[in-house]
């Protein structure tokens, strides 16, 4: 059996070497690009983000990642957001007095966590659903954040017979969405390239539902 | 809170490698930052801190090499310190695998920078480094210093502190000078200081030389507990000062 393709969308964002060479370390056949035909023929692309919702919303536009994320979502075909990519799955985004509109996946605001100490930077606990695919296996292991902003409600209701979304939550000053498995479109807060084993196992269980 | 206290080895980076005594058992090659790196990840660190202590420019190529490297098997945050200057420093040091980014006298020259950096990158990727000296008289009883902690400067620590937050940094790295090397135990009153201006997360760093050293420093409002020599001599290992840590009531990463 051939490792299951996966394309980390190269539109300029932060850091992503350690997502590629994790990804490669938990069984995939990864390739860094922005090559939209590789991205959209790939079995799992994934979405970092890292910096303002506002900036990572105004590279991902130019280099028309929007529309490829919404054709393979339209198709099924899976996609996994890290970080601020997690973030502009939302309909917007508020920093610093700056409203944004995200790609609109998800109904939700994302904005600044009401927390004694921000940025929320360091190892922290998640609350995973039973049914939850990414976190199978992962139960009281901790996940590396470092964010300030977040989705703090989640307000999407799916009806039978389509199967409602499962979504993980963490706290920190209050709780937040911390992942969202959603049909093809799963997202971390956390980094899961930066979580050790932990992460590896949950890139990992992702990379697994691709060959399914 | 569920967030755990931060457990960070610090390495010396001088043309590729680690400078300051390195004396580990079962490492062939211990001054090879990657090679340490990834021996601390395995021990549980929570992050990794580089200071490189390069003077020239082919030094520092050496560096972005040693990050790429070290990156590409260490599966934790990595901070990068030392010499960054501008945007153009931070956007390299990004893309060869950093994750945040130290600075430290380039913003005491030209506190835009500061600005500069968070408006493109995050707050997130900045990480305000102090290098901290007790001067009684002044008005909190802390200045900042320069090189190492040779030159004094004017800014009170602080005053600096809470004007760099303002700016866009998002986490401080509080080295006490008087601390440093003296295997003391941190500067707890530096520390409370610190804590109490701040609203970033504040990292302890100067002073650990024995395991009953790291409880207090986060009792005094530590987010994370930054060591050098105590880990590269081998005299404590990572595990040893989270299972202290746990054993005081602290929330550490298992």
């Amino acid at each position: 059996m051939t490792s299951p393709s996966v394309v980390v969308l190269d539109y300029g964002s932060g850091n992503v070497h350690s997502a590629v060479k994790a990804l490669q370390l938990a069984g995939a056949d990864v390739t860094l690009t922005g090559d939209r035909s590789a991205a959209l023929e790939a079995d799992g692309l994934v979405v970092p983000g890292v910096g303002a919702f506002a900036a990572v919303m105004t590279a991902l536009r130019d280099a028309r990642g929007d529309e490829l994320i919404d054709r393979r979502l339209a198709g099924g075909r899976p996609v996994l957001g890290i970080c601020v990519g997690m973030q502009v799955m939302f309909s917007r985004g508020v920093e610093r007095g700056v409203d944004t509109p995200g790609l609109g996946e998800w109904p939700g605001t994302v904005d600044e966590l009401h927390a004694p100490v921000l940025p929320h930077i360091g190892w922290n606990t998640v609350e995973a659903p039973e049914e939850s695919v990414l976190f199978e296996g992962l139960h009281d292991e901790r996940f590396y954040f470092v964010h300030s902003y977040g989705a703090r409600e989640w307000s999407l209701e799916i009806e039978k017979p389509f199967r409602a979304p499962s979504v993980t939550w963490a706290s920190h000053g209050e709780p937040f969405v911390a992942a969202v498995e959603n049909g093809p479109l799963s997202a971390t807060q956390f980094h899961p390239e930066k979580s050790g084993q932990a992460g590896i196992r949950l890139l990992s269980n992702w990379i697994g539902s691709l060959a399914a | 809170m569920s967030l755990a206290v931060r457990v960070i080895p610090c390495l010396d980076v001088a043309d590729g490698r680690v400078v300051k005594g390195v004396n580990f058992e079962n490492l062939r090659d211990a001054g090879d930052p990657v090679a340490l790196s990834k021996s601390y990840y395995e021990q549980g660190a929570d992050e990794l801190t580089f200071l490189d202590v390069t003077a020239t420019t082919e030094e520092r190529d050496t560096m972005y090499d040693v990050v790429r490297r070290t990156a590409e098997q260490v599966f934790v945050p990595l901070t990068v310190g030392g010499g960054v200057r501008s945007t153009t420093d931070v956007a390299r040091l990004l893309a060869s695998g950093a994750d945040k980014i130290g600075v430290n006298s380039a913003a005491i020259a030209r506190p835009p920078l500061i600005a500069e950096i968070a408006d493109r990158f995050g707050a997130q990727v900045i990480v305000l480094s102090l290098d901290v000296k007790r001067a009684p008289g002044t008005a909190s009883g802390f200045v900042v210093t320069t090189h190492g902690g040779r030159r004094l400067t004017e800014l009170d620590a602080l005053e600096w502190a809470a004007e760099a937050i303002g700016l866009g940094a998002g986490e401080l790295l509080v080295n006490s000078i008087d601390a440093d090397g003296t295997k003391a135990g941190y500067d707890l009153d530096l520390i409370t200081a610190m804590r109490a201006i701040s609203s970033v997360p504040v990292v302890a760093s100067g002073g650990a030389g024995a395991l009953r050293d790291f409880a207090p420093a986060v009792h005094a409002g530590a987010d994370a507990v930054l060591a050098a020599s105590v880990f590269h001599s081998g005299q404590l290992t990572i595990g040893e000062v989270k299972r202290e840590l746990q054993d005081e009531g602290i929330e550490v990463r298992a």
